[in-house]
């Protein structure tokens, strides 16, 4: 380890050929590094021409000497879809480092039992752009995911992405300049608390998507966020689902069930500060037959909403049916529900009470809009909380 | 002194098992030509007696690298065949993959370059995966866990000159490709993709029926029963379904397949495959972060232009390039086909 640092500081002028030897020596540290053992990164920067793999470990640490300090930059990568990729593993821990400008994802995790994030930061440098990769944390597949204290700055589809999951906590984190800041989808029991969500197209999403292994998704809890500002215009591909959430939301459900949202500071988000729709909503068409399109038991309590007196968004589709539809002008209520039946379900638990200056529009979306109504008491009601998650280590 | 008979019986049991282990056990070397696959000049790649040539009917595109493939299966043990994954083959099987370019694609007498060769080896732990990259000079390759960027040149089918970077994918990424349910397996040594004929020296024949006659596989049934996958550049053939569906199986399914790395899209393109949503028709991506370009659905049919498939295919941006490694070029000849099969397929 110690020649290893000594060598790199040797290199610090880093010409190519140096780079080339320090990729390779770290490549080798990841695949190598024993079951248990910790991989210290120094401080510098360090670019790579190809992802960084480890695959098959247990209980190891990948530790830099601080965000910012450390730096693994994949700027002109040539090979691999995201910057670091772990694999098939278990309790994987990755802290105190950044990763740059990653031509596909930041550092993916995919089948890992146990994944911890602590102050990593996952950005690209440019800002905002359609050409950046699409996620900046991404795990998938994984269970007891924790990401304490991290960044993702400019992800084109979701700076922090916990997909097909189970038990996640995010928090004490910050996303900004993504399309979506922080996106929980199709996973199961996820706590999202105490970050920071501003200057994305849309601030925090939980969704449930068809077509997924992970068939669904639920039991989330979201809460004592600052979700704010995120007017970002939308970056993302078309095809890709985020591409339809308008900017200027702050937290929107789509498609999830048992959602529990409570204490957040909703704020300067001019479109919706909180949707909660359907899968129709997308107007993308249903193949899979077992897919819930339906958001239920949810519950919004005890947020503050604050906007400013502007227009919703007029851009994308949905932005044309704030324009042309819903025509709120500059009052655009801050709870917007879709109202699209359940024909399968006809109470829907959709639980909104005890909030700050919130005004709620049910926009009757199922119906051309014709019954849209403002009426909340409708949604009067409370739900149990739901329990906090536990992590557990394997 | 009955016990210490015991006691010496005990011991030479324990030897026994011991040493048997370690047979077992196949040795990692450093380099390449520690094994003796290969006699005369390494880089001739002319296998030894014991290590059998062979071929796929659909190989996955690496660049346009050539392959040159071999098995070695341990004397007196056998293949055990089944109809649609890889064969279970024996404990101390060794699976040898070259790569390379041949200097002049128009004139392979001309000379060719190895660059790597991988060995996926299976001990009684499971299947193992080594990467050898090749010298300058030709002469050895040694054992790199890391993988490597190389730049390489060759003059094409059409006489351009092509000089292009070439990675050599790193020991991990192996498993990327590798994988099913969680452990290491090969791909290729499949009935689908083996059931076709080989060149052998001493005449042409299918290969899985000069596997039964070598003594190397074992229950394979009527010919009739074995499926095959379509040689994809054969133009002779008109079934386009099947060469398109070939060329799929062989390129994409070793992830997207229910069982593969990919199945978190939810995209599936294994030749087994018979739900049309999941085989990409009017189907939304799903985590595809940038690959999915402007485009709404993987196949939107009649419309190549319009499909996420395509569109991955055709880019060699490793962001939204498919498949994720071995991608530093494009397949000109597999979109061309596979935006034919779009366009003219009934889905």
């Amino acid at each position: 380890m110690k020649s290893l640092f000594v060598y790199i500081l040797l290199c610090c002028a880093l010409p190519v050929v140096a780079q080339k030897e320090i990729q390779k020596k770290i490549q080798t540290q990841f695949i190598d590094v024993d079951d248990g053992g910790v991989i210290t990164l120094p401080e510098g920067n360090f670019h790579f021409d190809a992802s960084l793999s480890m695959d098959g470990k247990k209980n190891v640490t990948i530790k830099g000497a601080g965000m910012d300090k450390t730096v693994l930059s994949f700027k002109g990568q040539l090979s691999g879809a995201e910057g670091i990729k772990i694999t098939n593993g278990a309790n994987i821990t990755l802290q105190d480092l950044t990763v740059q400008d990653a031509k596909g994802d930041g550092v993916k995790a995919q089948l890992v039992e146990g994944i911890t994030f602590v102050n990593v930061k996952a950005e690209w440098t440019g800002g905002a752009s359609k050409d950046n990769g699409g996620y900046g944390l991404y795990p998938v597949q994984c269970t007891n995911v924790l990401i304490d204290r991290c960044h993702a700055v400019g992800a084109s589809d979701a700076g922090i992405y916990v997909g097909q999951s189970k038990h996640i906590v995010v928090k004490n984190s910050k996303a900004y300049k993504n399309v979506a800041g922080i996106e929980i989808e199709n996973s199961w029991y996820a706590d999202v608390y105490d970050n920071e969500a501003y200057d994305n197209t849309g601030g925090i999403l939980v969704f449930d998507l068809p077509d997924l292994i992970q068939k669904e998704g639920g039991f989330v809890r979201i809460f004592r966020n600052h979700v704010h500002d995120n007017n970002h215009i939308n970056f993302a591909p078309k095809g890709n689902t985020v591409g339809k959430v308008p900017q200027g939301t702050g937290f929107m459900i789509l498609a999830t069930r048992n959602v529990e949202a409570f204490e957040n500071k909703i704020v300067n988000n001019i479109s919706a500060g909180t949707a909660i729709v359907s899968y129709y909503i997308t107007e993308n068409p249903i193949n899979d037959k077992t897919y819930n399109p339906f958001p239920s038991n949810i519950y919004i309590h005890d947020n503050y909403y604050e906007r400013p007196m502007v227009k919703a968004t007029s851009k994308g589709r949905l932005g044309k049916m704030y324009k042309f539809k819903l025509r709120f002008g500059k009052k655009v209520p801050h709870i917007l529900y879709d109202g699209i039946d359940d024909p399968a379900m006809k109470e829907r638990n959709i639980c909104i009470r005890n909030n700050s200056n919130a005004t709620f529009v049910n926009i009757d979306a199922g119906n051309k809009f014709k019954n849209k109504s403002t009426d909340m008491l409708k949604h009067d009601c409370a739900r149990p909380s739901i329990e906090p998650v536990v992590l557990s280590s394997n | 002194m009955r016990s210490a008979v015991g006691a010496l019986m005990l011991i030479v049991v324990a030897v026994f098992f011991v040493s048997f282990e370690n047979q077992e056990r196949v040795e990692r070397h450093d380099t390449l030509s520690a094994y003796g696959f290969f006699t005369g000049s390494l880089k001739s790649l002319n296998p030894a007696a014991h290590v059998i040539p062979y071929t796929v009917n659909t190989p996955l595109f690496s660049n346009y690298a050539e392959k040159s493939r071999f098995v070695i299966v341990p004397k007196g043990q056998k293949a055990v065949y089944n109809d649609s994954i890889a064969f279970d083959l024996p404990v101390g099987t060794i699976l040898i993959k070259n790569f390379y370019y041949p200097l002049d694609f128009r004139n392979p007498d001309k000379g060719k370059k190895v660059i790597e060769t991988r060995l996926l080896v299976h001990q009684s732990t499971g299947w193992e995966a080594w990467p050898y990259i090749w010298d300058e000079e030709q002469t050895e390759a040694t054992y790199d866990a890391a993988g490597d960027t190389k730049t390489i040149s060759y003059v094409d089918k059409n006489g351009k000159k092509i000089t292009t970077p070439y990675v050599v994918p790193n020991k991990n990424q192996c498993k990327g490709c590798h994988i099913r349910d969680g452990k290491m397996k090969p791909i290729g040594v499949s009935a689908r993709q083996l059931n076709g004929n080989y060149n052998y020296s001493a005449r042409t024949e299918n290969q899985l029926i000069y596997w039964q006659r070598q003594g190397l596989i074992d229950a394979l049934p009527a010919q009739e029963q074995i499926p095959a996958l379509a040689v994809w550049g054969d133009v002779r053939n008109t079934d386009l379904n099947h060469r398109a569906r070939s060329y799929l199986d062989a390129n994409c399914a070793h992830c997207h397949s229910r069982k593969g790395p990919a199945n978190t899209s939810g995209l599936f393109l294994d030749i087994q495959e018979t739900d049309r949503a999941h085989l990409g028709v009017n189907k939304s991506p799903i985590a595809a972060g940038r690959g999915a370009g402007d485009l709404q659905y993987d196949i939107v049919p009649g419309q190549p232009h319009k499909s996420i498939l395509v569109y991955r295919m055709k880019t060699n941006d490793p962001a939204i390039a498919m498949p994720e490694i071995g991608r530093e070029q494009i397949d000109k000849e597999g979109v061309a086909l596979i935006e034919e099969w779009i366009k003219k397929n009934t889905f």
